[in-house]
């Protein structure tokens, strides 16, 4: 049997949010909220190697109590087990400290032999939580997988992709790999399932429950990175509008192309 | 700073209490107890001292010693040998950003057989090269190349490490500042530099809709990564810096990953790739007219592009399509040529930082996102366009071509 542990992560439904003016932290209560989109693929993918091979599916979020939404629509989709880590100690962490919430969160029971993370959230977007992980585990891991190939006892066979090519990499388990987007189409969450996983229970891990009991590595205090002050974008270019003859508007765009030297 | 209080009034003995600190970071001062400059804020003195007496203050983090770190560094992005653009634009930036506060700007170049490539990056204002030159590191494995960045770190202890947001850059970037425990900004779209070398830094969360400007005021290094086309490739200078060689010990080549196999990827340059496009929409009445807007495309060294109409027609390739259901594209220029901007079509491109749309309609939606509306027939514009553009000669990007 193998074991893997996907992470997942709430995220607001709408990219409307609101900032605490005096933190700079974002409110994330009151929205309407959903699984991040990018850890669906990540989702399939365990429950894809779950369908060829006997695995046990662990799903992992970090957030505030309600994040049991997502963990429940993970059992939905078919996750064996579900792990919520939430305490107040974890409010406001930036990718480090979260990344270090989770590497906790999951080393507080045996080490999976497989972590499956999303390419990015829509709300962070940074796409750096997994790599981080995998660092703070003290694991291998390969990010942009787009094809899991074969699924050994020991290790995975995957196609990393890069730029000008694609890499086809054996990492020895345990490891962690990052999904790329469309890797497999999602399922829907059953409602048989949904009937079925209706009483099982999500674990909540605290801050007190981990290895690492110092404060300082969580949430705000354990961010090496401040949010000083959060704007919205600078409006676009002003707008004209030309008219003339053809030769007329031919100089002026002459002109323009020059001066902005793409000539 | 964290700091231990000492409770004075809560001292009923001095005896032995100096020998609660391993470190003999307790000493008398008058009467009163006091800690001094050894004290490593290890917290044993709260434990194994008389009740009430030391108390541990941990609100304010430890700021590292800024001094101590110095230079920015840019991460060489590449691929067996060929440097990615996206590091000349970074080395433009370290560049400006070294100047304000008198670092030295750093290169870490990792792979195999590059120590000759070294050279041209000079050009571009580096002033000294760090290159780790071993077969082991051949292909991008993440345990090898996050030991080389923590070599060099450690040896040089840069003030700033800049990553391109490349596949690469974006595996390795958060994996090192984990190792050093420190920040990471992803897809900084505007970076600049304190006195005190505190980066600032810039970017879009929330799909563009808010802007966070984001500092790591008491660690170092402070990483961030930037994509490509987001900054200017410098311009070329005399070369005045050094490529140091550095060792390349066994164990930092030790890894769990093994690759078994490297397929190239068809790699037709890509529209999305393009600074400049140059897209024909259905104003353009005939195929063989689209050999103008190539000719557009060609003299401006960019792309052409199309609309779905004509790529059902045939008259364009589909992966020429901009759109929702085709490419989306950013690029610095892009040029319409008889496109009326349908919503479908503008989600694939208006992003782009320079819009110029010619149509004939003034009521046309592409006048809606158009920075620069031209109201006109195209094919009274674009001959007369073609004409001046080949009587001008052409301004090349020195920069780029020292490389
Ligand atoms: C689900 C869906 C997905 C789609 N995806 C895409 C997509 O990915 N990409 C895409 O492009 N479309 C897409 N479409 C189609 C889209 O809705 C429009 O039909 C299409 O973009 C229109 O192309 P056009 O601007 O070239 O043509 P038109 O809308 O016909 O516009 C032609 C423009 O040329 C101007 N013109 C005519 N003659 C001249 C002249 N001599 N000089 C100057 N201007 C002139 C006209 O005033 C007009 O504004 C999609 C549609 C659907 C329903």
């Amino acid at each position: 049997m193998i074991r893997i542990t996907t992470c997942i992560k709430q995220v607001p439904g709408t990219t409307k949010v609101e900032v605490d003016e005096k933190t700079g932290v974002l409110k994330r209560d009151g929205i309407e909220s959903k699984m991040n989109p990018y850890d669906l693929y990540a989702l399939e993918t365990a429950l894809k190697i779950k369908e060829e091979r006997e695995t046990e599916l662990t799903v992992v979020s970090m957030g505030p109590p309600q994040a049991e939404d997502v963990i429940r629509e993970a059992y939905m989709m078919g996750a064996d087990k579900g792990l919520l880590l939430s305490d107040r100690k974890f409010a406001g962490a930036d990718v480090l400290s979260t990344a270090y919430t989770l590497s906790q969160g999951i080393a507080a029971e045996e080490l999976p032999d497989l972590i499956i993370c999303g390419k990015q959230t829509t709300d962070g977007d940074t796409a750096q939580v997994g790599p981080e992980i995998a660092e703070f585990l003290n694991i291998p891991h390969v990010a942009n997988v787009t094809c899991i190939r074969e699924v050994k006892a020991d290790g995975i066979v995957v196609d990393m992709d890069l730029p000008n090519a694609v890499e086809t990499v054996e990492a020895a388990f345990p490891c962690l790999i990052t999904v790329e987007k469309g890797i497999h189409q999602p399922r829907l969450p059953s409602f048989r399932l949904k009937m079925a996983t209706r009483d099982r229970e999500v674990p909540v891990l605290s801050m007190k429950d981990f290895t690492d009991q110092d404060e300082t590595r969580y949430g705000l205090k354990g961010s090496p990175t401040q949010v000083v002050r959060i704007f919205p974008p600078e409006t676009d270019r002003e707008k004209e509008t030309w008219q003339g003859t053809g030769p007329e508007l031919a100089g002026r765009i002459h002109e323009k192309l020059v001066a902005e030297k793409f000539i | 700073m964290a700091n231990i209080i000492i409770h004075q009034n809560k001292i009923t003995s001095r005896e032995d209490l100096l020998e609660v600190c391993p470190f003999n970071a307790l000493e008398w001062e008058g009467d009163a107890l006091v800690t001094n400059a050894a004290c490593k804020m290890c917290k044993l003195c709260v434990k194994k001292g008389p009740e009430g007496v030391f108390e541990f203050e941990e609100d304010e983090i430890v700021v590292v010693d800024k001094s101590l770190w110095k230079g920015i560094a840019v991460y060489v992005d590449h691929d067996n040998g060929n440097i990615h653009p996206v590091t000349h634009e970074l080395i433009g930036k370290a560049r400006e950003m070294a100047a304000k506060i008198d670092h030295p700007v750093y290169g870490v170049f990792m792979g195999s057989g590059i120590t000759k490539k070294a050279d041209e990056l000079l050009a571009y204002g580096v002033d000294e090269i760090f290159v780790y030159d071993h077969e082991a590191l051949t292909h991008f494995r993440i345990e090898p190349y996050t030991a080389v960045m923590e070599d060099f770190i450690n040896r040089h202890k840069p003030s700033i490490v800049l990553v391109g947001g490349t596949t690469i850059g974006r595996s390795l970037a958060p994996r090192a500042a984990a190792r050093f425990r420190t920040g990471l900004t992803a897809d900084c779209t505007i970076l600049d530099v304190q006195e005190n070398t505190d980066l600032d830094q810039i970017r879009p969360a929330f799909g563009g809709n808010i802007m966070a400007h984001i500092q790591t005021p008491a660690h170092r290094p402070q990483f961030a990564t930037v994509r490509y086309k987001i900054f200017s490739a410098p311009v070329c200078v005399d070369p005045t810096g050094v490529v140091t060689v550095c060792d390349v010990e066994e164990k930092m080549l030790e890894s769990r990953i093994r690759v078994l196999e490297v397929a190239e990827k068809q790699i037709s340059e890509s529209i999305e790739d393009a600074e400049v496009i140059v897209v024909a929409g259905r104003g353009v009445k005939q195929e063989k007219d689209m050999a103008m807007v190539r000719r557009l495309a060609d003299l401006l060294g960019g792309r052409v592009a199309a609309t779905r109409p004509l790529i059902e027609a045939g008259w364009a390739e589909p992966k020429t399509q901009i759109g929702l259901s085709g490419r989306t594209v950013k690029p610095k220029l892009i040029i319409t040529c008889g496109v009326s901007g349908s919503v479908q079509f503008a989600a694939g491109m208006n992003n782009s930082d320079l819009i110029m749309a010619i149509d004939n309609d003034p009521s046309a939606s592409i006048f809606d996102i158009a920075h620069i509306g031209i109201r006109g027939d195209l094919y009274d514009i674009l001959p007369d366009l073609i004409e001046k553009l080949e009587a001008t000669e052409k301004n090349v990007c020195t920069a780029d071509l020292t490389a």
